[in-house]
């Protein structure tokens, strides 16, 4: 080992906390590149992979129902390569030791053979028998009420209660993401799909010869607004409700919507943590080089050249990057696993592996080394140029400037404070860059926690202000107003509202979106309608109310006139104004009231399901009762959804959390304790003369600690303006037309994240204050500076 | 314990069988062996010897900033060897002005304020301007260190040494960074402050010629005092020079 390799090596050992602190802060900036472009890798490839092999659709059809026949014309539109003309049905699925009746989605599958799009991945026993009321389950489904095949469960049929088996545990490409009706987060104990054989299934619904789904997969050539026109026209005298690309998929929408989040993670964290770990390599080499100019100067004196020595500064940088990358790697391929095995909570994929990706580490490596040499360019540099006689001789005092002309102090300060300031002012590069990189760790810490209001927000504008039913019921078929009453007699329903519920495509210019119309009643009650300041209001008898998100896609003002094409209506147009832009997170929102959407469909008073509060001691009465009602198509029960979705995301939030508070703490010590080493080394003769002088410990441990009071302090406001940034750029992320995300953020989230910063800056200064404490004035008095 | 001499001097600082060891892996070396020093109120004292002879240890152990290994120093009543840490912060805060050889001003504060520094502490401090207008700096109390040359920089240090009326100053090679015009520049300043306000000075130097400007002059080697003279003829420090 060279002499200059041993130098390096006792170096490192020395400065051993300053560069670990330096090391943990770049390893995490390689720990999320790791992890968050990591698992979007392994989300993305997964996702393709298993559409690839198991033929997922790229278009979407439904009708009310059309004769299998059409499916010639329907396979020879230009640019489709594949047809399954299918089955799907919402069904009542009757679990034993589940008082709630659970939702369902029954889709047919061939009797023989795998379909030509939307294959299933066989989990486990065989593909069910048509003769004997076998059906193959989702997994996620069957996993939640522990079935295998063989198990048996009865479902509500087309208003019949039957009896099934299962027969084979599956995987969709087309339910990666099982969302039930109603439901904001998946929970697959209350939300199955199942396959059954087309000639089982046929009878069940009377459907022979018959189909009201259509799945199609399209050429990379196709040009798919062209195939859904033509689908579309084809289907329309079907009652076809309009064809759709994937992108109005709902698994494949949410995925997309993670992909979405990943990859912005990825962009928005990493260069946090390089930039200040940067910064940190910047500040500890500038000032290992100054101590060490003497030496640099003797060894250029005896002949090394400008080069070595730069290496050899270059090498300790190398060296501390080398073990942030190491740290970062090991951390990133842990927070990976985790991540992936919380996605396989949450999707259904055949396989999902955190993929292992060489490029991933070398190119996290690289940044992070490159980062580190950027940071400490200008400390190597100074080495290099350096003459050897000047280098050797010591540096000249550091200059400072004083503002009060004569040198007394004008206002009163103490002379400790005063050194204190001019010691800021003097570097207020430093200063700057210290309170930005503590300022990092504040933003970091309120964009964590900031979700915990926007969510507390949602929730309560969702289910307590909006959505305020206990459940709702939806209808088979639309019926007229008598169900109503029906309805409002089952048992336990306190209070019932009905709705009607249209599928259209709203136009406004070449702005277009296919969505729901619902309508609301006057003096609703469970459901509402707020306005953007969540104030109820009422549609009026005319137009339609537009949620604020709905109006931005479509470039809508209130008073603008737009096109609506009904499409369970045999694709009628009809012309609507906007009357009112409300407040809505959840989906594309579009109201009515309900004699406007009956007057504009034109068939007279229809609801297509009912709003119900209910009373929580009679549940088990309704239940069997909705259970035993054909025409009840489903339930969706908001009240479970609330909980689930409270669950779901605080646990997703708190480990997201977790993991931001983590690395802020890292950052705040990083360079909190880095500052404070580095002036005590710089200014160690100084404090201790203040020893010498008859100063306290506490008193000269003052000086040092209130510039770092200062710059913590000052930390504080730029932390919050950059969390709110921050935070702002997660809501846009989370933009989508699944859901939105309020931008919320509580005064307490602000007091929060200043006091875990403050809480570990006080750590590191006491640290810091040990070695104050421990100075030696003898030596400190012999050496000169 | 008797405060006077038989002269009728007060006795200031004095120590009895301090010995310092440092242990340097399996060797000890001892940096004093025994020594025994009285120094009166007012007089000026030399501590002459050649570098690792002990006088620094010594002037250590006397200011407060070391502990004796064995062996007690007093300062007045006030045994400084048994004082806590606490005590002798203290102590230095209030009776020992300090003057070292690299100055130690604190580089972000002025003349003044570095003055001002020990004045805010002191308990009957005199005014920074009346402190370092006895060592002729008044016109260059707005300058930081960077700005005044080594001699300047040394008066300001004895300027802050001073300005809270200590009753002993310690002075460890005062001269030693300092060319001989600057040197007796400075080292006349002390003898006006030692006269003027009857400061007892004990000044640390291996130079010689130092000697002739004290009342006495004890001589180091290898940790003990070797001698210890006491100059019939005090020299004004204008009269030498090196």
């Amino acid at each position: 080992m060279s002499v200059l390799d041993r130098k390096l090596l006792r170096d490192l050992l020395r400065l051993w906390a300053q560069v670990l602190a330096i090391a943990l802060v770049m390893a995490c900036g390689v720990a999320t590149i790791v992890t968050s472009v990591g698992a979007y890798r392994s989300l993305d490839e997964t996702r393709s992979a298993f559409y690839d092999r198991y033929r997922f659709a790229t278009i979407f059809a439904g009708a009310t129902r059309a004769p299998l026949s059409l499916g010639e014309s329907l396979a020879r539109i230009d640019g489709i390569s594949a047809i399954e003309l299918r089955i799907a049905k919402s069904v009542i699925l009757d679990i034993e030791g589940m008082a709630e009746p659970a939702a369902g989605i029954v889709i047919s599958i061939p009797d023989r053979g795998e379909p030509s799009v939307n294959r299933l991945y066989l989990r486990s026993g065989r593909w069910p028998d048509p003769a004997r009321s076998e059906v193959a389950v989702l997994e996620s489904f069957a996993a939640a009420h522990a079935m295998v095949p063989g198990s048996r469960f009865s479902a509500i049929l087309n208003g019949r209660k039957r009896d099934l088996t299962v027969a084979a545990i599956v995987l969709s490409p087309e339910y990666i993401y099982a969302l039930g009706p109603g439901d904001m987060v998946p929970d697959p104990r209350r939300f199955g799909v199942l396959y059954m054989p087309r000639s089982a299934i046929e009878g069940i619904f009377d459907m022979d010869g018959a189909f009201n789904d259509l799945a199609a997969r399209t050429q990379r050539s196709a040009r798919l607004a062209d195939v859904t026109e033509r689908v579309d026209a084809l289907l329309k005298p079907f009652g076809g409700t309009g064809a759709t690309d994937r992108v109005d998929q709902m698994s494949h929408a949410f995925l997309d919507n993670e992909l979405i989040q990943l990859r912005s993670m990825a962009t928005v964290i990493p260069p946090i943590f390089l930039f200040v770990s940067a910064f940190l390599v910047n500040m500890i080499l500038t000032r290992l080089v100054a101590l060490e100019r003497e030496q640099v100067g003797l060894m250029k004196a005896v002949g090394y050249r400008s080069l070595e020595i730069v290496w050899h500064y270059a090498k300790l940088t190398l060296v501390i990057a080398a073990i942030g990358i190491a740290i970062g790697s090991i951390a990133g391929q842990l927070l990976g696993d985790g991540l992936t095995s919380l996605y396989a909570d949450f999707f259904s994929f055949p396989f999902l592996m955190f993929r292992q990706s060489a490029d991933l580490y070398a190119i996290a490596g690289a940044i992070s080394a490159a980062a580190a040499l950027a940071g400490s360019a200008r400390a190597i540099w100074s080495v290099a140029r350096l003459p050897p006689a000047v280098a050797m001789r010591p540096p000249a005092p550091t200059r400072y400037r004083s503002r009060t002309g004569d040198g007394r102090a004008t206002v009163q300060v103490s002379q400790l404070t005063m050194m204190a300031m001019r010691h800021l002012l003097r570097w207020p590069v430093r200063a700057v860059l210290t309170t930005l990189g503590i300022s990092f760790a504040v933003a970091l810490l309120i964009t964590a926690l900031f979700s915990f209001d926007s969510v507390a927000y949602m929730v309560d504008t969702v289910f307590f202000r909006t959505e305020r039913q206990d459940a709702t019921l939806s209808f088979v078929s639309s019926r007229g107003p008598d169900a109503l009453q029906a309805a409002a007699r089952l048992p336990g329903v306190l209070r019932a509202e009905g709705f009607r519920a249209t599928q259209v495509v709203l136009r406004n210019g070449h702005h277009r979106r296919r969505l729901m119309i619902t309508t609301i009643p006057t003096n609703a009650d469970l459901a509402r309608v707020l306005d953007t300041d969540l104030i109820p209001v009422t549609p009026p008898p005319a137009g339609l109310v537009v949620s604020e998100h709905v109006a931005s896609l479509l470039h809508l003002s209130v008073g603008d006139r737009m096109d609506v094409t009904l499409l369970e209506h045999g694709g009628r147009r009809a012309q609507a104004r906007v009357t009112a832009i409300v407040q809505s997170y959840v989906g594309l929102a579009v109201y009515m009231h309900p004699e406007a959407l009956d007057r504009m469909i034109g068939d007279g008073p229809r609801i297509s399901g009912v709003r119900v509060a209910l009373d929580a001691s009679r549940l088990p009465d309704l239940y069997s009762a909705i259970k035993s009602t054909p025409a009840i198509g489903g339930i969706a029960l908001q009240a479970v959804s609330r909980t689930k979705f409270r669950e779901t995301i605080e646990e997703n939030i708190g480990i997201m959390t977790s993991v931001y508070a983590a690395l802020a703490g890292i950052i705040t010590f990083g360079v909190v304790y880095n500052s404070a080493r580095i002036q005590l080394s710089e200014r160690a003769r100084e404090l201790a003369s203040l020893r010498v002088l008859g100063f306290s410990r506490g008193e000269v441990s003052g000086v040092l600690l209130t510039e770092l009071a200062v710059v913590v302090a000052s930390a504080q406001p730029l932390g919050w303006a950059l969390g709110t940034a921050f935070s702002w750029s997660v809501v846009q992320g989370f933009d989508s037309d699944l859901f939105r995300i309020p931008f919320v953020i509580e005064r307490s989230t602000f007091a929060v994240a200043s006091l875990v910063v403050l809480a570990i800056a006080l750590l590191s200064a006491l640290i810091v204050r040990r070695r104050i404490d421990g100075l030696d004035l003898v030596r400190v008095l012999k050496t000169r500076d | 314990m008797s405060h006077w001499n038989t002269d009728g001097d007060e006795r200031i600082l004095h120590a009895r069988g301090l010995t310092k060891i440092y242990r340097s892996g399996e060797v000890d070396v001892f940096a004093l062996r025994g020594v025994d020093i009285d120094l009166y109120r007012s007089e000026m004292a030399v501590l002459l010897g050649p570098s690792g002879s002990g006088k620094s240890t010594l002037f250590n152990i006397l200011g407060g900033l070391d502990q004796a290994t064995s062996g007690q120093a007093w300062f007045r009543d006030l045994e400084l060897t048994a004082c806590s840490e606490h005590q002798l912060t203290r102590f230095r805060r209030d009776h020992v002005g300090f003057v070292f050889q690299f100055y130690n001003l604190i580089p972000s504060l002025t003349a003044w304020e570095n003055v001002a520094l020990v004045t805010e502490i002191a308990p009957s401090p005199m005014p920074p301007d009346e402190a370092l207008a006895m060592v002729g700096l008044q016109e260059r109390m707005g300058h930081f260190p960077a700005q005044l040359s080594g001699g300047e920089q040394q008066r300001v240090a004895i300027a802050r040494a001073i300005a809270k009326r200590p009753e002993i100053m310690l002075c460890d090679e005062p001269t030693g960074a300092l060319d001989s015009k600057t040197g007796v520049l400075v080292l006349e300043a002390l003898s006006r402050i030692n006269r003027e306000l009857g400061t007892t000075m004990a000044i640390i130097t291996h130079n010689a010629v130092v000697r002739q400007i004290a009342d006495r002059v004890f001589s180091f080697r290898d940790g003990t005092i070797v001698e210890a003279v006491r100059n019939e003829h005090r020299l004004e420090p204008s009269a030498v020079s090196w």
